[in-house]
């Protein structure tokens, strides 16, 4: 395999927990409410994951406790933003820091142990004789083929259902869509714990396919990076599918770099994805000075039913 | 109070119908109401250890025994108060960094990069300028140290203000490559050659440290700390930039029609509270591990956050908040006899924060009865 084909394998299977937990903020922001607890969340999900698999060495169960564990702390996030309307960026802060404390906490006894298994995956023997297509898709896993029907399913409820015009409408003006009889709190809810589980199984997707043992703070920023990519695919799931791949290529890259023996030291080749990061926000709000960024337009206010006094 | 008429029914009895109305509560923000009570404070700690106690229990430990164990390792020995009066300095400092950010509703969460930035400052001047008399050496280490840590703010802060770059994602990039930047130091320039490949640098000389107090590990940097709670605190309260700060933090809007130049005060801001951290790196450093190493902080930084937030960006509450979360680190390290790791000091502060955010919250609703 040639060096760009490497670099698109691995694109692919460092890109798909971004992919998850892009997605999953997509659905979260799409509904007005902010989302930045995703590391928090990604690291919950690997430790739950990691934890659950030893124990029952069964993948359906850790699937399982991971989508369950990350639907309670969607639950406790839409608790504190929707129902007591708390500020949703030190919401997501705490989410943050509670779940790296608590991950930190319960894995402290499996770290380092390797997990049981692996994530099945499908062989597509027939793609075996093209060149690209057949490296990158031919024996892809489970999990990644679902975070890619995933976006599909994502793309078409947003923009192609009336419950994704709804999505939209709670989160670019819930007041009228309130006036519509659109259940507004009750469907921040529900967005806030879907996403919330998505993100829980990129973390999970972290562990069981891409480092397949727990370690302390493993997500290494991943969450935050998820964050920003919200923001450069515009709130739209199929932009989300290139931008994660895109920094899935940025993670890997630097170690490619060092296969092919450069004299950077390893740990600036380690800072690229970080610096990517910066340099991409940066490009796009100068690109964007004049525009809208495509972000749901009540982001970030939680939303008051005039009240009487 | 449950009987309702059928329906079809008319009832004429006018009493009779007011009495049958339903008993019905509704819970509402009280417009009234904007500062929450000083003792939901202490609710919402309690709350949270409460929580966080079914954790300890799952791991098959009496929690109450944990409890009591991190009070005593932290808090009741002269050891014990020292060494959390020593982990109570780096936070307050950058508990003070992010709280004058926050101040100004700049999200500052690169205090973990910043303070990293700031002790590699201070190092430089030990590996640049070594044969200095202590008069001059911790005078220029301060200056490295806020330089080093100011631009570190200034890269968060720059983004924010001339491309609208979210300063949360920004900061946070950046603390990762300053603990990169930092492992590359000490594993590769920078490491100290006689040192059996330790990942850290030489020893630093008797003139580059900061004196102690007694033979305790309580060093200078308190000094600092306080010093600038009271610095924080004067400008804040009393000078006209400080009541600009206060302007902006309470509406952003009346800000900017009132002439203040917003950008120039996010910059500003974001250099010192870079600064600050940067001063408590350079503290601990030179005060506590007297060479830079690997792992220097662990999550002060993050810590911070919280301690600022617990004390709602107060200075002197930062004080009290600051040495509480200290005894917490220095408890979380006591309880690892028990077969507990220190991460549970992690856990409960993230606990504490959620706490205390849902307290401050439901102290502003009241409920009323309908009708």
């Amino acid at each position: 395999m040639d060096l760009i084909t490497q670099l698109l394998v691995a694109a692919i299977s460092s890109g798909t927990p971004l992919l998850f937990a892009t997605l999953g903020g997509i659905l979260i922001e799409r509904s007005g409410v902010m989302q930045l607890g995703a590391e928090g969340l990604m690291l919950m999900g690997a430790v739950i994951a990691c934890t659950t698999y030893i124990h029952t060495g069964s993948l359906g169960w850790t699937l399982l406790a991971v989508l369950v564990v990350g639907g309670a702390l969607g639950l406790l996030h839409s608790f504190l933003t929707v129902t007591l309307r708390a500020n949703q960026v030190v919401s997501g802060l705490a989410m943050t820091l509670f779940g790296s404390g608590l991950s930190a906490y319960l894995g402290k006894s499996i770290t380092g142990t390797p997990i049981p298994g692996s994530v099945p995956k499908i062989d597509l023997n027939f793609l075996d004789g093209i060149p690209i297509i057949g490296d990158m898709f031919a024996h892809l896993d489970i999990l990644t083929w679902f975070s890619l029907i995933l976006v599909i399913l994502a793309h078409l409820f947003i923009h192609r259902t009336s419950w994704g015009l709804h999505l939209r409408a709670i989160g670019d003006n819930p007041a009228t869509a309130d006036v519509m009889g659109i259940p507004v709190q009750i469907f921040r809810y529900g967005y806030i714990i879907i996403g919330s589980m998505l993100i829980g199984l990129a973390g999970a997707d972290l562990l069981l396919v891409y480092s397949p043992t727990w370690i302390e703070g493993m997500t290494a920023g991943r969450g935050w990076i998820a964050v920003a990519l919200i923001i450069f695919a515009r709130w739209n799931p199929l932009r989300a599918l290139f931008c994660a791949y895109f920094f899935g290529a940025m993670d890997t890259i630097g170690f490619k770099i060092q296969l092919i023996g450069s004299a950077i030291p390893s740990y600036f080749l380690k800072m690229i994805p970080y610096i990517i990061t910066i340099l991409v926000l940066m490009y796009l709000g100068w690109r964007n000075r004049n525009k809208p960024s495509g972000s749901p337009e009540a982001l970030g206010a939680p939303y008051i039913r005039e009240q009487r006094f | 109070m449950s009987e309702q008429p059928a329906a079809g029914t008319v009832s004429l009895d006018k009493t009779a119908s007011e009495t049958r109305r339903r008993l019905s509560f509704r819970f509402e923000i009280d417009p009234a109401r904007k500062e929450s009570p000083w003792w939901m404070t202490i609710v919402s700690i309690v709350l949270a250890l409460l929580a966080c106690a079914i954790f300890i229990a799952a791991n098959g430990k009496n929690p109450w025994l944990v409890y009591e164990k991190m009070f005593r390792g932290a808090f009741m020995s002269e050891f014990g108060i020292t060494e959390t009066l020593v982990k109570a300095i780096p936070l307050l400092l950058c508990g003070l960094g992010v709280a004058i950010a926050y101040r100004i509703s700049v999200w500052n969460i690169g205090a973990e990069g910043q303070f990293v930035a700031g002790a590699i400052g201070a190092t430089a001047v030990t590996v640049y300028l070594p044969e200095m008399p202590m008069s001059l050496t911790i005078p220029i280490m301060i200056v490295f140290a806020v330089v080093a840590g100011g631009i570190w703010g200034a890269l968060t802060a720059l983004p924010k203000v001339y491309f609208q770059v979210n300063e949360l994602i920004t900061s946070l990039m950046l603390n990762y490559v300053a603990l990169l930047l930092l492992d590359y130091l000490v594993f590769d320039p920078w490491k100290d050659p006689k040192g059996f490949n330790f990942p850290g640098t030489p020893m630093f000389t008797d003139a580059q440290m900061l004196p102690v107090l007694g033979d305790t590990r309580l060093h200078l940097g308190l000094v600092f700390a306080l010093v600038i709670v009271l610095i924080y605190w004067f400008t804040v309260k009393y000078t006209r930039w400080g009541y600009e700060l206060r302007l902006i933090g309470a509406n952003q809007d009346a800000a900017r029609n009132a002439g203040i130049n917003i950008k120039k005060h996010i910059l500003i801001v974001m250099v010192i509270s870079g600064a600050v951290a940067g001063i408590a790196g350079m503290s601990e450093v030179t005060g506590v591990t007297h060479r830079l190493m690997y792992g220097i902080s662990p999550g002060y930084g993050y810590t911070a956050i919280i301690v600022a937030w617990i004390a709602k960006l107060n200075p002197f509450g930062l004080v009290i908040s600051s040495v509480l979360f200290g005894g917490l680190i220095v408890g979380g390290y006591s309880v690892q006899t028990m077969g507990l790791p220190s991460s549970i000091s992690s856990m409960i502060q993230g606990a504490i924060l959620f706490f205390l955010i849902a307290g401050n919250m439901i102290s502003k609703f009241r409920l009323r009865r309908n009708g």
